[in-house]
């Protein structure tokens, strides 16, 4: 099992190696959309709206980039990787592809923030981690948010109506958590708490994932 | 009825009759659609994905009109100067967590009518309703109970609700309180089986027995 989700992961890695135009694309994205808040953006902004930019940049950089897991899959190649392996198998190593993917990103824009617009963190290294987990959680919620929009015709649109709602708890939570790395006193193991909560919640979705993914998967 | 004449509050009280049964009908009724999603998943037997849809609907309805009455009863009792507008008032955790849960569930409605197969919807809706219940959760249940809040049950209050402190609810209010939760629910849940009896009727051909 292990080896056949290894073997569906490098496919996902090889074909976004061979189909570069699709990374680069993304990467385009993030710098173009970081370079326009550098433009519109006063110098230095407080670390709030810092905090809240950087999130909700997050947000749609992992739309952009997760959105096409499954869209770029034609019916014919879906059928062929149906008779090759089980649903979960399927759904693990698109769920782990995204997560890399996703972390790729996140690194590159957080980079592209420290550059263009001033750095307010204080714990850098507390921060770098709270984006990584954002990362994977934004990057969990919209994998399966994606397997259910391709099932409907009109897939970004409708991907994005039901992954905001779904994804404002996580990011609620996101935002509170990484205020904690911008030198904001917290209540003893509050940080702690707060981290295991979205922890516990991405668990939860890969859990889900798994369950619910097989009744998304046979047409 | 009689009852207590609290400072702000005054006559308002009688909200809490309204208010916060809708939220206990709007909930109980997303649980039964939750476990007819489940069902239908288990069974492929589309009349649980009626039940499930006629449920999230009354249920949604239920939602917004506790998000209305939960606005007015703010306009009278958290508006403190004239200077204050309602909608900064508004932006509290626990209403934002209530305007998210309805907006799940308006997603929910979307994502049934962007289907044009029967059994395909069905499926579909029904693995994003299970989905959707459980980040519910976060939302109205986990969120609410870390944030401080106007809202009545903030964090501090060790009710272990995060909406209202049940030690505070006088006994003249318990005498209309209960009967008003029982009496709102199962208001909602008859008008969800007249719902469901006329999508049956119409659908009689397709749905096998």
């Amino acid at each position: 099992m292990v080896i056949r989700i290894w073997s569906l992961f490098k496919k996902d890695l090889l074909l976004e190696l061979r189909q570069k135009h699709s990374f680069y694309g993304i990467l385009l994205y993030v710098a173009s959309t970081i370079f326009v808040l550098y433009l519109s953006m006063p110098d230095s902004p407080s670390a709030d709206v810092w905090n809240s930019l950087f999130w909700v940049i997050q947000l749609f950089v992992c739309v952009n980039t997760v959105a096409k897991s499954f869209l770029q899959e034609s019916r014919g190649r879906m059928l062929y990787f149906y008779s090759i392996c089980s649903p979960v198998e399927f759904i693990l190593a698109k769920l782990l592809f995204n997560i890399l993917l996703m972390g790729l990103m996140s690194i590159l824009s957080l980079l592209l923030f420290y550059t263009f617009l001033s750095n307010p963190v204080v714990e850098g290294l507390k921060f770098f981690g709270i984006v990584l987990l954002g990362g994977a959680s934004l990057s969990l919620v919209f994998t399966l948010m994606s397997a259910i929009a391709a099932k409907a015709q009109q897939n970004a649109a409708l991907m994005a109506i039901l992954g905001f709602p779904v994804i404002l708890p996580m990011l609620l939570l996101l935002m509170k958590l990484s205020k904690a790395a911008f030198g904001e006193v917290f209540k003893e193991g509050a940080v702690l708490q707060l981290a295991g909560l979205v922890a516990g919640l991405d668990v939860l979705i890969i859990v889900l994932a798994v369950i619910l993914f097989p009744f998304l998967w046979k047409d | 009825m009689e009852v207590p004449h609290l400072h702000i509050l005054n006559e308002t009280i009688r909200n809490l009759y309204f208010h916060v049964c809708m939220w206990f009908g709007m909930m109980i009724l997303f649980i039964v659609s939750f476990i007819y999603s489940i069902k239908y998943l288990s069974s492929g037997n589309l009349r649980h994905d009626i039940f499930a849809k006629t449920y999230a609907i009354t249920g949604t309805v239920l939602g917004v009109l506790g998000y209305i009455t939960g606005a007015i009863w703010a306009n009278y009792t958290w508006v403190t100067d004239q200077s204050q507008s309602l909608g900064s008032i508004l932006k509290e955790p626990k209403l934002i967590g209530a305007a998210i849960a309805i907006l799940i569930y308006a997603a929910y409605f979307v994502l049934r009518g962007s289907f044009t197969d029967m059994d395909k919807r069905a499926r579909v809706s029904a693995v994003y309703n299970i989905f959707a219940f459980a980040m519910l959760f976060p939302s109205i249940w986990i969120i609410p109970r870390m944030v401080g809040s106007l809202h009545p049950g903030a964090p501090g209050s060790d009710s272990g609700n995060p909406a209202l402190s049940f030690n505070d609810i006088d006994s003249k209010l318990r005498v209309v309180f209960y009967p008003a939760v029982i009496g709102w629910s199962l208001l909602a849940v008859w008008i969800t089986t007249l719902k469901i009896r006329i999508e049956l009727l119409r659908d009689k051909d397709l749905i096998s027995k």
